[in-house]
């Protein structure tokens, strides 16, 4: 049996396989909320790593990792407005909307990054999330450790998959978000706000993929870096619609993502002598792969990526 | 007075980008320097001294080139978000060409160094191109996660199997100084990759707006539909958008070893290809005014470093500057005149006028 | 008291008044029929009722009240509800989802069993078949329709506004449409009925009003009329009868088969099959008809001539010589098909073009328009003054963007630029969708002129009329296939309208 394979060593594949998904998760379903009415959010990873800016500065000037999050929250809530801003109210292309938000936020981050943390912002550790394993559960053999010794955030997205079931399928909000991704000009005839209610799926989807950002720093890495996203929300784009625009289908698609990641490390500390670089890209090949193979056989939300625009006869 | 809002309007980028350079100022406010100062320096430094103009063209080489490598694909509808990892791949084909074939006139090499380096980047880009045109595949995914397969794929080669002997990081052997690209500026680092970008982009510019190739290339992205009706190759005219971009992506990936590091480092092009993104939409995709972008975005950041080391303040608020150019330059595209009180005015005046000579002309 | 009380309308759009003065009175537990055609107004005098526009002068009353509305969801709250043209439903939603979309607000469960078990009960009581469980896109379009009044009514709606609400109906459907309408009247609701058709007006109608270029011309007892004044109102004049004088004078007998389509099978866009072993043969200077409700399978047809879309088996002999394999570059220069497509914005012209580069579309890499690949601006000048004249285009400039032309002129465009290019066969889809009856009138024959020079045409619509006013032979659709051939002197509206049901056979001519 080879080594990997005994049971320590899976558990802590799949501990690691559920550690790097959990940034993605959040994320791709906050891509599945503004998706769903009607807005393609590239700026996701510009979001991601505005949490990932606010959480290290809420953490840097207060040592709570709490606080940490709220404000990585906000950061992630002000971009999606912009965002909104631009592609709901102004009509702007929601390709070249998100695309300004991401360059907008690399540059900002970077630029606040050095000017409050200092050039040594690599270096400090941070405070973050600890581990809160769960009374009786975390002691179920594999997947105990596996799912209940975890940091405070991975049980957030625990409650977050059914809560956002619940809302998106069983709530007026959720009925008002799909006609709107679907058919905006019938939802706006029914009554429905369509421009409030696109506005708040943007801004819910940026605080999404900004806990994923503040998770990276809140509970990876403890430490703020330029570009620390790196594509992971891009990622999420693509766990989006191999997840078919589902909150259960994009988390289990950032699960296999997390997944190539986790054996990816593996192999590289297991087999130093395969370049480590080509196991570094396994995700994003992965990702294109999986979007050939699914592409296709379901529809994106008819209306997502159209700006709408009440017709004027 | 609606026909001088009208010239304005013509020039809402450039009102964008004024914009953006003052919200930057206050970002330089809150490092804690006087703006004006700082702008006169940057700027300064950029454009009218000889060393810093120097250090502004060697920027503009492949920022001019990415530029059009987003530019032309957009023509046709489709967004190259992927010039950055096209440069990545252009630099591989190219540097393998310049270290690893036998000895031959340097001319010769040369040109097929260029010719890798363009086939390079063109095939990254036909990945993206045949997933769009034959699978219905995003473009814009694709080439976001295959950018980061690129920037990975040079890292591999340059700490591995072509990495110098010794070398502390990842980067290649040195590449013969035969192919070394000419300098333009003595005694500035200057070469003539940006005269190549400068020459392609007025020949694109006659490409997109005089010739049958280019008003199909407009047609497909203007309104694929009505291309195809009209019998226009569509998707043959989508693949070759996004092959051309790659192949200028490409180039500038060649020309940064060819003209500037003379190796293959890992992580070299520091966001060239997102530069070409910015550029590309403040010259709204034409590619006769990408230079002027390309330009002004490559004084912006070869001045960045200057002022930093004039004043004190950190480059990274010229990323942060970009950032809101393209910001507010997305937004003024927005704003279409025909949307404005200013047009509907117009439009009242020529309705009027249209609807006076159409009663004559049906008495 | 009248229930609804319309007093001075104005309402203007920019230097075109769409409505001048417009004054109707709206009896309760009414059919009230707005009769007018294309651009009469009658959509905008809707609008402004449901609130979507304001008016600029003059006020609206309900039950004596005067009531100003700012929006659809006031209009709702005033018991008006509307259903439009296109309707206005979510497909992938059910057909109780779509009903109580924007009716509750916040954070809590629907009870959606609830809403389902009122809806069914509802349904029931005024003879509606629905089922609200469905998802809308499994429903014929007859359907959805009840499934739009049932929303204005779960609405509490007691005036209807129901607009060209059988434009999407097959012929048999509209029988038990108009019957429903009754019922809902007897039930105590007032129904306002927009329409250009006489003889549901006719037939269903309490009370008429006729509008022509925003005014009202006339308003009277159904009873007291008859169709052919109506028309008159209507119109204005006897067009109609004077096309089908030309149509006659201009005839010649048809010539060899230009098109023969063998045993055509292809998919539509969700991979359904639209085309099912479908042949039909048009000679040249013969005007072949396809009619049928939307969605049979015309367009898929017109699209797999035009070579826009993948014929899975079968053939199309075009002169003779099969054109499966050409591009549609090569069936434009080599088999010398020409095509008018369904949609002129979305696929005939590119509206962000000026005029003459729209002209110069499908000739784009040849002479005289380009040399050596290089475009020749003067050409492509020279050629669309010369068309815009010959088909008398009213425009500024041919600089001006195709998008500020009316739908009558964009048409004109496509027609000319295609009959430029000399085809031997002309597939033209909805010719006449939109277009005012001046337009309808130009467009009309200058087929019927293509058709006596001996091109052969195909023509495809869904307004049965226009396809009898110029068609020698009309073929009917239903389910990809021609389920009856007919010649123009046998075909009678009612035959067609069974045929277009799927409810009989007719013998293939």
């Amino acid at each position: 049996m080879p080594e990997w394979l005994q049971l320590a060593s899976l558990t802590d594949v799949l501990g690691t396989t559920l550690r790097l998904s959990i940034p993605i998760a959040f994320a791709a379903l906050g891509g599945v909320i503004a998706e769903r009415s009607g807005v393609w959010n590239i700026g996701l990873e510009g979001m991601m790593l505005a949490g990932a800016f606010g959480a290290a500065l809420g953490v840097f000037l207060t040592g709570e990792p709490l606080i940490g999050l709220l404000v990585g929250m906000l950061c992630g809530m002000l971009l999606a407005l912009m965002l909104a801003v631009l592609a709901i109210s102004l009509g702007v292309n929601q390709i070249v909307s998100g695309i300004a938000i991401n360059l907008l936020s690399i540059g900002l981050t970077a630029f606040f990054a050095r000017l409050i943390f200092g050039l040594d912002a690599t270096t400090r550790s941070l405070a973050g999330f600890h581990d809160w394993p769960i009374p009786g559960l975390a002691s179920i053999p594999l997947i105990g450790p596996v799912l209940f010794n975890q940091d405070p955030l991975v049980y957030l997205l625990y409650l977050l998959v059914p809560l956002l079931m619940w809302v998106l399928y069983r709530t007026p909000w959720g009925l008002d978000i799909r006609a709107t991704g679907e058919n905006p000009n019938a939802a706006d005839t029914a009554g429905v706000p369509v421009f409030t209610v696109r506005y708040l799926a943007v801004i819910a989807s940026g605080a999404l993929a900004a806990i994923g950002g503040a998770y990276i720093v809140l509970a990876q890495v403890f430490v703020f870096t330029e570009h620390m996203s790196a594509g992971k929300g891009f990622i999420a784009l693509a766990a989006i619609i191999l997840g078919r625009w589902d909150p259960i289908g994009a988390v289990l698609a950032a699960l296999l993502f997390g997944f190539c990641d986790a054996v990816q490390l593996r192999l590289q500390f297991a087999n130093p002598a395969v370049p480590y670089q080509i196991f570094v890209a396994l995700p994003y090949v992965v990702s294109i792969l999986a979007l050939v193979g699914f592409y296709g056989r379901v529809k994106p939300p008819a209306a997502s990526g159209i700006p709408y625009r009440r017709e004027a006869k | 007075m609606a026909r001088a809002m009208e010239l304005l309007f013509a020039t809402r980028t450039v009102w964008a980008v004024v914009l953006a350079l003052l919200v930057g100022s206050i970002l330089i406010l809150s490092a804690g320097a006087n703006p004006i100062e700082a702008y006169r320096v940057l700027f300064g430094e950029a454009f009218f001294d000889r060393f810093g103009f120097g250090t502004t063209l060697v920027k503009m080489s492949p920022i001019l080139l990415a530029g059009l490598a987003v530019a032309i694909p957009l023509r046709a509808g489709l967004f190259n978000v992927g010039a950055e990892g096209q440069i990545y791949l252009g630099a591989l084909f190219s540097s393998v060409a310049a270290l690893y074939l036998p000895e031959m006139n340097a001319i010769l090499h040369l040109s097929i160094c260029v010719l890798a380096g363009m086939t390079g980047g063109a095939l990254w880009a036909l990945i993206p191109a045949l997933l769009k045109t034959y699978r219905g595949i995003n473009e814009v995914i694709v080439t976001l996660l295959l950018n980061y397969v690129a920037i990975h794929l040079v890292s591999f080669a340059a700490g591995g199997p072509m990495m110098e002997e010794g070398a502390p990081y990842p980067y290649s052997a040195e590449i013969p100084s035969a192919l070394f690209l000419p300098l333009i500026l003595l005694p500035t680092d200057a070469h003539a990759g940006v005269l190549v970008g400068l020459v392609l982009a007025l020949i694109l510019h006659v490409g997109m707006h005089y010739t049958s190739f280019g008003f199909a290339m407009n047609t497909v992205g203007l309104n694929p539909q009505a291309a195809q009706y009209a019998g226009m190759p569509v998707k043959r005219q989508m693949i070759l958008a996004m092959m051309i971009g790659g192949a200028l992506a490409g180039l500038a990936g060649t020309f940064e070893v060819l003209g500037v590091k003379y190796r293959l480092f890992h992580n070299f092009s520091n966001g060239y290809g997102f530069d070409g993104i910015v550029v590309a939409f403040m010259a709204s995709a034409n590619p006769i005014l990408v230079p002027i972008a390309a330009l002004f975005l490559s004084g912006l950041k070869a001045g960045a470093q200057l002022m930093q080391r004039a004043i004190g303040i950190q480059s990274t608020v010229v990323d942060a500057i970009q950032g809101l150019v393209v910001m507010f330059v997305a937004a003024s595209l927005a704003l279409r005149f025909q949307d404005t009180v200013w047009a509907r005015i117009l439009a009242r005046r020529r309705e009027a006028e249209a609807a006076v000579q159409g009663e004559r002309s049906n008495a | 008291m009248p229930h609804i009380e319309i007093n001075h309308v104005t309402k203007s759009f920019g230097a075109f008044k769409a409505l001048d003065d417009v004054s109707i009175a709206v009896e309760k537990s009414a059919i009230h029929a707005i009769l007018g055609e294309n651009g009469a107004g009658k959509s905008t005098l809707m609008n402004i009722l449901y609130g979507l526009y304001q008016s600029d002068q003059g006020d609206i009353q309900v039950d004596g009240r005067p009531i100003r509305l700012q929006s659809p969801r006031e209009a709702i709250a005033n018991g008006i509800g509307m259903i439009h043209q296109h309707f206005m439903l979510v497909s992938s939603l059910t057909v109780t989802e779509n009903i109580v979309l924007g009716l509750e607000r916040g954070l809590h469960t629907i009870d959606l069993a609830a809403h389902e078990a009122r809806l069914a009960q509802m349904s029931r009581d005024i003879g509606f078949d629905v089922d609200p469980k469905a998802p809308i896109w499994s429903l014929p379009m007859g359907m959805r329709q009840r499934v739009e009044i049932l929303k204005a009514l779960y609405r509490n709606a007691r005036i209807l506004i129901l607009d060209e609400p059988t434009s999407v109906l097959a012929p048999g459907e509209i029988g038990s449409f108009l019957a429903g309408i009754r019922k809902l009247r007897d039930a105590g609701h007032t129904v306002l009925f927009i329409t250009h058709k006489l003889e549901e007006v006719m037939q269903v109608a309490d009370r008429v009003t006729v509008m022509r270029h925003g005014k009202v011309v006339h308003e009277v007892d159904a009873a007291e009329t008859n169709t052919k004044t109506l028309a008159r109102w209507m119109v204005g004049r006897d067009v109609v009868i004077e096309l089908r004088k030309r149509e006659t004078k201009g005839a010649s007998a048809p010539g060899e088969i230009v098109l023969d389509a063998r045993g055509l099978v292809a998919v539509d866009d969700r991979g359904v099959r639209a085309l099912d072993e479908l042949s039909l043969t048009v000679r040249a200077g013969e005007i072949l008809g396809v009619t049928g409700v939307d969605g049979n399978g015309q367009r898929e047809l017109g699209e797999v001539i035009a070579g826009t879309r993948d014929l899975d088996t079968g053939q199309i002999l075009v002169g003779g010589r099969d054109i499966v394999a050409l591009d549609v570059k090569r069936r434009i220069n080599e088999a010398g098909i020409a095509f008018v497509p369904e949609d002129r914005q979305a696929t005939g012209l590119v509206l962000d073009y000026p005029v003459s580069y729209n002209m110069a579309l499908r000739s784009y890499d040849r002479p005289p328009v380009s040399r050596r690949g290089m475009l020749d601006f003067k050409a492509i000048r020279e050629i669309a003054g010369r068309l815009t004249k010959r088909y008398d285009v009213r425009l500024r400039s041919i600089d001006q963007p195709a998008r500020l032309l009316s739908g009558g002129n964009q048409q004109k465009l496509i027609l000319a630029r295609e009959i430029e290019a000399k085809p031997r066969l002309l597939v033209v889809m909805q010719a006449c969708k939109g277009l005012d009856v001046g337009a309808i009138e130009f467009v009309q024959s200058t087929i019927l002129d293509l058709k006596a020079n001996g091109v052969a045409v195909l023509y495809i619509a869904t307004e049965l009329e226009h396809v009898l006013d110029v068609s020698d032979r009309v073929a009917v659709m239903f389910r990809g296939r021609i389920t009856g051939l007919l010649d123009r002197a046998d075909a009678s509206t009612a035959r067609i309208g069974e045929l277009m049901a799927g409810i009989a056979s007719g013998a293939a001519a």
